[in-house]
């Protein structure tokens, strides 16, 4: 598993340095609480994961956090749906850059994007790693809740 | 210079057309899925088309493969996150003229595409 999760540290890293030109801190990665869902932030993405793996890759931001990326990246634009569509962007692309480490079985669905802070209904037979991310004194998680079959 | 860009993300849409109205090129049209792609080629003819792969009713390389049954002259530029080598050589062999991995900036896209009008 740590050198998956490794994939994905180094997947966050990649996005924020090239999408914003300013690195992200990447915290080391826990085992979720059972009881504890303190990674849920008002925008999310969940990405399904098939072929040679099952589970999925959640990633969750502030709206604030999404706001201020969207604007270094030159978008301006400041409907609510953007940043929807942007948080789904971004675990799509953490998702699909972690292939190269996981192989061409790694299958990733389109992702699911979710507003407001909410339960998520994560598979449970698979443990979940929690990855911090901090970015301009926002914080912002990747859940990674894969394994192979 | 005309361009279509085909991605179900509006984000992306978005990002490529701005980066791309600093390029010069003037003439630009979106496509949110393949299928609206297919549609949009009755009635324009871009130089250049930037592909998405991972969308939903159509995906990005079935898109190419139907878009070089007709249409032989654009050249297109695959763009996505899918990062396992095998993805970029079967987006050449259904057709596209490169390949491009997100996450993308302004320059790396700028080279992706000077790459892909010049070969």
């Amino acid at each position: 598993m740590e050198t998956q999760l490794k994939t994905f540290v180094n997947g966050a890293v990649n996005y924020f340095e090239t999408v914003a030109g300013r690195s992200a801190e990447v915290g080391m990665p826990y085992l979720k609480d059972t009881e504890k869902d303190d990674f849920l932030l008002d925008c999310a993405a969940v990405i399904g994961i098939s072929g040679s793996y099952r589970g999925c890759v959640y990633y969750s931001a502030s709206r604030q956090m999404l706001e201020a990326l969207m604007k270094l990246s030159g978008e301006d634009y400041g409907a609510p749906d953007l940043a929807l569509d942007f948080v789904g962007e971004i675990a799509n692309t953490i998702a699909g850059n972690a292939q190269r480490d996981l192989g061409a079985g790694f299958l990733i669905s389109v992702p699911v994007v979710i507003q407001g802070i909410s339960t998520v209904r994560l598979p449970r037979e698979i443990p979940h790693f929690i990855i911090p991310i901090k970015w301009q004194n926002y914080k912002s998680y990747i859940v990674i809740a894969i394994s192979s079959k | 210079m005309k361009l279509l860009i085909v991605d179900d993300s509006n984000f992306i849409r978005r990002a490529i057309e701005r980066h791309a109205e600093s390029f010069q090129i003037k003439e630009i049209r979106t496509a949110n899925t393949g299928k609206a792609a297919l549609r949009t080629l009755n009635e324009f003819a871009p130089d250049l088309i930037t592909m998405d792969i991972t969308m939903p009713e159509m995906d990005g390389l079935t898109c190419v493969e139907a878009i070089r049954r007709v249409n032989t002259t654009s050249r297109i530029l695959v763009i996505s996150a899918l990062s396992d080598r095998s993805m970029a050589v079967e987006a050449l062999k259904r057709g596209a003229n490169g390949f491009l991995l997100k996450p993308f900036n302004e320059e790396s896209l700028r080279e992706a595409v000077v790459d892909v009008l010049e070969d």
